[in-house]
């Protein structure tokens, strides 16, 4: 019993630890990311698909349409493609990864977290960290291609590109949350695809260069946070930028911010 | 959703009364002065116009096990997700352990165990993989998780698979690991919403069997919702609920004195001709005639049986006597058998909230 005991003093004793786990709990937040990574571990078809889909990307679009690609920066098509590709796997990752908390309310285990003694951040943020962490392992992998398609790396860029790489999966974690959040049953599950993760990835500057287009493109492209993470990888695998790195990092922190504090709005609203 | 509670909470008090010896066996006689372990007054709960809990009150004794016992949509798993948290009361209020359930949340979620009615397992994930992960959620202290998890896999007998992901497990199996799982923080108040709905019959058994060593072993308060009425006899004392109210609250036997005295079943040759014959002969009023059977209740059916017999002019098939269970104490508060009432009071309560998107799992 002395256990129900310090757990009351944790809570209505006061002091530091209490108001520490009020915002934030660590241990919480290590649950649910280490649950995360189990639970991929468990699904290898999640990883394959995620291969597959970017080899099929990098090397049919990447050499087919190579020969009609007008050289930017010295760089063709294939080359240029590879940051693109890298964030295609991590906003399919990422998103798949938040999705799974519909699954997790529907068979029951998100139950077990609302019911626990943690603040509703710590699940958000285990979550957004979660589904970064996996997602950023699937952009490894397609790192890993790199030579294949002619970009050279360097101990200094691949550290750069994985943190620019978890911290653009953490922006996208966190927007999956938010639609995971407020859909409570399956039936938009296959429309997130066609209406975000599709739109988000095509005009985000990923298979095309983002110079000389028109307006309204532009637009599109300058309020897609996805274009920031883009430009941050390539700008470090291959130095390629049309702004400052500081300006995407900028960007995707405070899209990752916003997005978790109306992902926790939303689920602390439901009760 | 419904506002906050607007009930009379502002006074809520911490409670500062020491709390009970840590290890003490539990003193449900010295209970006079303790709080109790559940205090739940005029608690409502509405979903639009549907009030599906409707001032609801009672009091759970530390030690004791309680039991709502009601057909499905009668209200039960709307008041145990309000006392759990879940839920927010449209108005009256739930104190456990002297915690408000909606002022004191994180204090009543960390002294309270649920085992949901849906699995709540992460099927990816070992039997310890699970208790751990609760463990960390609860905060267990780090140096006592790996025996006390073990300790209660003994217990529901689930240590040699201890290692196997849930997903292969068997209904029983999930149902005693979330058992586990609920004790591992060593609540005070262990909440069952139909602990054993989906479980054959044999299971449902083992299922209590190890409820009723934990009860013994962990000192726990035990607040469970079913409607099984054999379910219902593992209660120290039941609330019948229908329609969001209790409608009767006591002892099993107590309940069951309400019906009176004891029922006889009998088929016969002619059941038409005994049916008239044991209202004129043996003055008994109220004879059901159902399926090819007779049914009545008498003072005392043992001494009734010979006399019934020797009266009747027909040839009697079979008799049976029989002490009244909880199924005809529903029956004589409601009018209506509770399996008769579940389809249709599920359906309705369930279909009416889904259209209001209110539903949520």
């Amino acid at each position: 019993m002395s256990v129900s005991v310090r757990g009351r003093t944790a809570f209505s004793g006061g002091g530091l630890l209490r108001s520490l786990r009020g915002l934030v709990d660590p241990e919480a937040v290590w649950m649910i990311w280490q649950r995360d990574l189990v639970r991929f571990r468990r699904q290898p078809t999640r990883l394959y698909g995620s291969i597959v889909r970017s080899v099929v990307w990098l090397f049919a679009l990447g050499l087919g349409l190579r020969q009609s690609f007008v050289p930017v920066a010295g760089l063709n098509y294939t080359q240029f493609i590879f940051p693109g590709v890298i964030a295609m796997a991590l906003i399919f990752a990422s998103l798949q990864s938040a999705i799974s908390v519909i699954w997790d309310r529907e068979f029951g285990f998100l139950k077990e977290v609302m019911v626990a003694p943690i603040p509703r951040s710590s699940l958000l943020l285990g979550k957004a960290l979660g589904g970064a962490t996996t997602s950023t392992l699937q952009g490894v992998i397609v790192l890993a291609f790199a030579p294949l398609a002619g970009v050279p790396l360097s101990v200094g860029s691949v550290v750069a590109a994985m943190a620019l790489m978890f911290l653009t999966a953490v922006a996208m974690t966190s927007l999956g949350l938010v639609i995971a959040v407020r859909m409570t049953d399956f039936e938009g599950f296959g429309s997130i695809q066609n209406m975000v993760v599709m739109p988000m990835f095509l005009l985000s500057g990923a298979m095309f260069p983002t110079q000389g287009l028109p307006a309204w493109l532009t637009a599109l492209l300058v309020a897609n946070p996805l274009s920031y993470g883009v430009h941050a990888v390539r700008g470090v695998l291959l130095d390629y930028y049309t702004h400052s790195l500081g300006l995407d990092v900028g960007v995707l922190c405070l899209f990752s911010a916003v997005t978790l504090s109306v992902a926790l709005w939303l689920l602390e609203r439901e009760g | 959703m419904s506002g906050l509670g607007e009930a009379a909470n502002g006074s809520t008090m911490r409670s500062v009364t020491p709390r009970r010896s840590p290890a003490g066996p539990a003193v449900v006689a010295g209970g006079a002065e303790r709080d109790p372990a559940i205090r739940v007054e005029g608690l409502s709960k509405r979903f639009g116009e549907i009030t599906a809990v409707d001032g609801v009150s009672f009091d759970v004794r530390p030690g004791e096990v309680f039991g709502f016992l009601g057909p499905n949509g009668a209200g039960k798993t709307t008041t145990i997700k309000m006392l759990c948290t879940l839920l927010k009361p449209s108005s009256g209020r739930a104190l456990i352990d002297g915690h408000d359930v909606v002022t004191e949340a994180a204090a009543v979620r960390a002294g309270i165990g649920i085992v949901f009615q849906d699995n709540t397992l992460d099927e990816y994930l070992t039997a310890e993989q699970n208790l751990l992960y609760h463990a960390m959620i609860y905060h267990v202290p780090r140096r006592e998780r790996k025996e006390r998890i073990l300790r209660l896999l003994e217990l529901v007998e689930l240590a040699d698979r201890r290692s196997d992901v849930v997903r292969t497990f068997s209904g029983g199996m999930k149902r005693r690991l979330e058992i586990a799982r609920a004790l591992l923080h060593l609540p005070r108040v262990l909440f069952l919403d139909e602990p054993t709905v989906g479980l054959d019959p044999q299971t449902r058994h083992y299922v209590w069997e190890y409820l009723n060593q934990v009860r013994l072993q962990h000192n726990v308060t035990i607040f469970l919702t079913t409607h099984y009425m054999d379910e219902a006899e593992n209660a120290d004392r039941i609330a019948i609920i229908d329609y969001g109210r209790i409608i009767a609250l006591d002892t099993p036997p107590a309940l069951k004195r309400m019906v009176g005295g004891d029922l006889i079943t009998l088929s016969t040759a002619d059941d038409d001709r005994a049916r008239v014959e044991i209202a004129e002969r043996l003055g008994v009023s109220g004879i059901l005639q159902r399926d090819g059977h007779l049914t009545f209740e008498v003072e005392s059916g043992e001494s009734f049986v010979p006399r019934l017999v020797t009266a009747l002019s027909v040839p009697v098939r079979t008799v049976s006597v029989r002490r009244p269970g909880l199924d005809d104490v529903f029956l004589r508060l409601t009018g209506k058998a509770i399996r008769d009432e579940e389809a249709g009071s599920t359906e309705r309560l369930k279909s009416r909230m889904r259209e209001r998107g209110r539903i949520r799992r």
